[in-house]
């Protein structure tokens, strides 16, 4: 016999963990109050919460609805809250002043709007891109309206300059620099003499127009939209672009992407708005309109495009100098190497920058408030200054922030969808 | 060399004879809004009673109103004219550079606007003046009672240079409570941080009027400091300023005469030659002299009402915001609202 009293021959099951540790006591331990200072911030914080909640959640659930002023809701129940205000504004914070017969116009826009981005975002309908392309000018058409065919004519004109070119290529010359400048120089002389002609005879032909909107009555969320998303799609490329610029071996190049990144974060956004909307009358001719939403549009693109920039400079500095070596020692050219190894590399790791910038210059849309253009915060005056409702704040600003957190949810949402899909390093 | 020079003295000669033109009868800017077929109005974004859109997206207010009076008499349409929202930050600029045609966005009449800024002010349209409110449990009546008092106001304004000039010269003290707008003052003084609020008059019966006990409150009757307001032009186009002013003043004789917008027809048999002149019943066209058509007045009566009904709709008791006339009656009715003859 061996002197081993005990053997145990079969593993022993293994007995569920203690109570303590699994399930919801479990969570709550580890989580909540798995030391004494964490469970004293723990209940700091379940208190704030708790004073919020106590005050907001009667104030929100037993709200007005369908009061016909600020007085009756008063006269009801002072202590809770006055929808009524946007029972009877809705309208008017998605739309601004739009025509309401035309309000369906803004809204096919915005459903088509996430056709167009789809594309884009996922990869996989990638074969769709061609409405991303054509989206740009028919929201503009049905945003301002008018004749199809001024809009039209801009892609008709593109159009055959890229014709021209592929057409060159293939037949008459393989140089990429005559071919070029010649396609280019065909579509600006198209815009000169041609497309006012053609746009009259079109006009005739087909007639395709819907009334026209003119930027005044622009206003609320779509406005907004409409400059923010302008803005975030125009600056991303641009900004690549500067980024490039900046790091370019190019003296001429570099000084220009340096000193206009410089010089616009430099400056506050504000203040590029007052130029927009100020100061260009003074250096414009008389009589010129230059529409103000795309003054807006142009200064907002500059302003952030300037930071994507930057962003992208951070993604191209945190790649090894070898990336570069390699591609060139592949063979590539300049942008072959940009775009198939720097590139895809370089804004992976700017992912939450880029995002950031984005959700930056949407929010910065309601700096337009200051220059008198009717976003959802100037209207917000705007509807104060109606007696009916004079002295309503709190529940016109719970809604705009309400409409302008779901955008920038999404936003951060698809960016973290985006990293985990990027994400190489498992 | 000498060639350019010629050409740079002939072009500036050619400016001066253009501008020399300016004043010989009629305005280029009336041609402008003629061939432009509406008017461009500059109104507030937001003003009380001034100037704001309704729940159906329609402008109203006292500024809207006289800007649809002017449309009215220059095209016989009050509907014939848009109005741009201007914040109080580009609001000048945008005259300047003609975004508009004419600014009626409550804007006090001062030495440096009128001159400095180049512009000229049509008159004035609304005496309005800094009050105080204050809550009634607190026992004060007057503002020379507010000794020591605890005061929200809104920084870098022109009423907070009066405020601090008015307890100064009163041998008072007070202790500022800074806010940014009037929202905020509304909302400090609810809260009670400040005994009282002050800010223009106007806004401060909008605001009582819409508290949760409106009778708890009380605006002081002593106003510290004088914020006339008007409808302006820029300089240089006197005939269209001079448009401007007496579809104003009009407006106010109207009221004077009794003249409504719903007995307006009924004055064809008066013997009073000024209404004849003022409504284009009589012989003399003289509203030619301007450019105007010969009932430009009538229309512009017609589309809101005299001076009293444009007031009584957007900033007395029908509107809901209860100011009394009190100096913007008119002078018969015991207040400063006088125009020149009509003749």
């Amino acid at each position: 016999m061996s002197k081993i009293a005990f053997v145990q021959k079969n593993k022993i099951p293994p007995s569920p963990a203690p109570i303590s540790e699994v399930g919801v006591i479990g969570w709550l331990k580890q989580n909540l109050f798995s030391s004494w200072f964490n469970t004293l911030l723990t209940l700091l914080s379940i208190y704030f919460i708790f004073i919020i909640l106590k005050d907001f959640i009667p104030w929100a659930w037993g709200g007005h609805w369908d009061t016909k002023s600020l007085r009756e809701c008063l006269d009801l129940n002072p202590d809770v809250a006055c929808f009524s205000v946007l029972t009877a504004r809705w309208k008017q914070l998605l739309f601004g002043l739009y025509p309401a017969e035309e309000y369906w116009r803004p809204t096919v826009t915005f459903i088509l709007l996430i056709f167009s981005i789809i594309p884009i975002l996922f990869p996989k309908y990638f074969r769709f891109f061609w409405f991303s392309i054509i989206y740009p000018g028919l929201a503009i058409w049905l945003l301002w309206g008018g004749s199809i065919w001024s809009v039209g004519i801009v892609y008709i004109g593109f159009f055959l300059g890229v014709l021209l070119f592929i057409l060159l290529l293939r037949n008459i010359t393989k140089n990429m620099v005559i071919t070029g400048i010649s396609s280019i120089l065909f579509v600006i002389l198209f815009f000169i003499f041609f497309s006012n002609y053609l746009v009259k005879n079109l006009d005739i032909i087909i007639p395709i127009s819907l009334p026209p909107v003119e930027s005044l009555k622009m206003g609320g969320f779509t406005l907004s939209l409409i400059v923010g998303i302008t803005g975030i799609v125009a600056s991303f490329p641009i900004g690549i672009l500067l980024a490039l610029g900046r790091q370019s071996n190019l003296p001429i190049i570099k000084m220009i992407c340096v000193g206009f990144i410089e010089f616009i974060r430099g400056v506050p956004l504000i203040t590029l708005l007052f130029v927009a909307s100020v100061l260009l009358n003074y250096f414009l001719p008389p009589g010129t309109n230059f529409d103000i939403v795309l003054r807006v549009i142009i200064m907002v693109t500059l302003f952030s495009a300037a930071y994507m920039a930057e962003v992208i400079r951070g993604g191209l500095a945190g790649l090894p100098l070898g990336q570069h070596e390699a591609s060139s020692s592949l063979g590539l050219t300049y942008w072959q190497s940009q775009r198939l190894v720097i590139m895809p590399q370089a804004l992976k790791i700017s992912i939450p920058g880029i995002v950031n910038t984005f959700i930056g210059l949407f929010k910065d849309t309601t700096l337009v408030s200051i220059i008198s253009l009717r976003d959802p915060v100037g209207l917000a005056s705007t509807i104060r200054a109606d007696q009916t409702w004079n002295g309503i704040y709190w529940e016109l600003y719970v809604a705009i922030g309400l409409m302008f957190f779901v955008v920038c949810f999404g936003m951060s949402q698809y960016s973290q969808y985006l990293e985990r899909k990027l994400k190489t390093d498992k | 060399m000498r060639k350019s020079l010629f050409m740079v003295l002939s072009s500036i000669l050619l400016i001066l004879g253009g501008q020399a033109a300016f004043s010989g009868g009629h305005s280029v800017t009336l041609d402008d809004v003629k061939a432009r077929g509406n008017l461009l109005c500059g109104v507030s974004t937001g003003a009380p009673g001034f100037a704001t859109v309704d729940d159906s997206g329609k402008d109203v207010g006292f500024d809207v109103d006289y800007c649809r009076a002017l449309a009215a008499a220059i095209f016989g349409d009050p509907m014939a004219v848009k109005f741009v929202g201007l914040t109080s930050a580009v609001r000048f600029t945008a005259l300047a550079a003609g975004e508009v045609d004419i600014l009626a966005r409550n804007t006090t009449w001062t030495y440096s606007r009128d001159t400095d800024l180049k512009q000229t002010f049509l008159g004035v349209n609304y005496y309005d003046g800094q009050g105080f409110m204050v809550k009634k449990d607190l026992g004060v009546n007057s503002t020379l009672e507010l000794d020591g008092a605890t005061v929200c106001i809104q920084v870098g304004t022109t009423t907070e240079l009066n405020l601090a000039d008015y307890f100064k010269e009163n041998g008072m003290s007070y202790e500022p409570v800074p806010t940014a707008d009037n929202a905020e003052s509304q909302q400090q003084y609810l809260a009670g941080a400040c005994d009282t609020y002050t800010t223009d008059a106007s806004a401060l019966h909008g605001t009582r009027v819409n508290l949760e006990n409106p009778d708890d409150h009380l605006v002081l009757p002593e106003i510290i400091s004088k914020e006339p307001l008007g409808p302006l032009v820029r300089h240089g186009d006197d005939n269209w300023a001079d448009i401007g002013r007496w579809v104003l003043n009009a407006l106010i004789i109207a009221e004077e005469k009794g003249i409504t917008k719903s007995n307006i027809d009924s004055w064809k048999d008066t013997k009073d030659a000024e209404i004849h002149r003022l409504l284009g019943t009589g012989d003399d066209d003289i509203l030619a002299m301007v450019g105007l058509p010969k009932n430009a007045m009538y229309n512009a009566i017609k589309a809101g009402g005299n001076y009293g009904e444009i007031f009584e709709n957007n900033l007395g008791a029908t509107s809901g915001i209860n100011i009394e006339r009190g100096v913007n009656a008119s002078w018969t009715k015991g207040g400063i609202l006088y125009s020149p003859p009509f003749r």
